[in-house]
């Protein structure tokens, strides 16, 4: 990964990081009660997984950043729903439903949107920071 | 040391250590979601006083600059969680953010603190 150099990667790339986790919650929301004809072809919930990454020369700096390390499904079965007339039901006239939660989902990106905005008021703080110790003196 | 920077020296000692430690509370802020992750911290008291202890670098020769540079790093501490979480994360974002907004406060002090120290040495120099 590359290196941390300044505070403005460390809250950038953990807001791509929350974004990505959006994204998830976007994909899963969009497809929360899809139907399907099989247990395999359902939909599974997507969720980030979240790794720190730590700078270079993390003894002398101690920033750390976060990236996210892989998107992984759900261990969630989906939930079998005796529909005999939908189109796309088994032999048995069973359908699957999505596993996807839709409540844990809103929490979620609740969550998500509170960690970006963190981050978003973090950098604004440091600009106006930095614009004034440029302007020391004058 | 010359007499200019010396004048200014433990403001800006202070100010260096301020803005480190915001980078290190951004991290803390970033990681707020990250599974094990551990918030970290200085102890700026500390760190403080042993850069005002070391002072400047010991010269043996005068055409030497006696600058005053960090000889030791500073001891980046574990923050001890209020409520620890499940997912043996450390972050607790009302902590981090209020230890980010004291930070910033006291950065903004200490930028102060230099600008009149500024001002006084140039009104000295324009003889105003």
């Amino acid at each position: 990964m590359a290196e941390i150099r300044n505070i403005f990667d460390i809250s950038g790339r953990a807001m791509a990081a929350q974004l990505t986790r959006l994204n998830t919650v976007a994909s899963n929301l969009a497809n929360a009660g899809t139907i399907s004809g099989t247990r395999e072809e359902a939909y599974r919930a997507l969720k980030p997984v979240f790794a720190t990454s730590y700078a270079d020369a993390l003894k002398s700096s101690g920033v750390s950043t976060v990236d996210v390390a892989s998107i992984a499904e759900v261990g969630r079965a989906p939930e079998r729903v005796y529909m005999p007339e939908h189109p796309v039901a088994d032999a048995d006239g069973f359908v699957y439903r999505a596993a996807v939660d839709e409540n844990e989902e809103m929490v979620e990106m609740v969550e998500a949107s509170r960690q970006y905005q963190n981050n978003v008021e973090v950098i604004s703080t440091i600009r106006a920071l930095m614009m004034r110790t440029i302007n020391m003196g004058k | 040391m010359n007499k200019i920077g010396s004048y200014l020296d433990f403001h800006a000692q202070a100010l260096a250590l301020r803005s480190r430690r915001n980078e290190m509370l951004a991290s803390n802020i970033a990681n707020a979601a990250t599974p094990n992750f551990k918030a970290r911290d200085i102890d700026f008291d500390a760190e403080m006083k042993k850069h005002v202890k070391v002072g400047p670098i010991q010269t043996t020769h005068d055409k030497h600059f006696p600058t005053t540079v960090n000889p030791m790093p500073d001891r980046m501490l574990f923050r001890e969680p209020i409520n620890p979480s499940l997912d043996g994360n450390t972050v607790e974002l009302a902590v981090e953010q209020m230890e980010f907004s004291e930070n910033v406060m006291r950065y903004q002090t200490t930028l102060n603190f230099l600008n009149n120290r500024i001002a006084g040495l140039m009104s000295a120099i324009r003889g105003e």
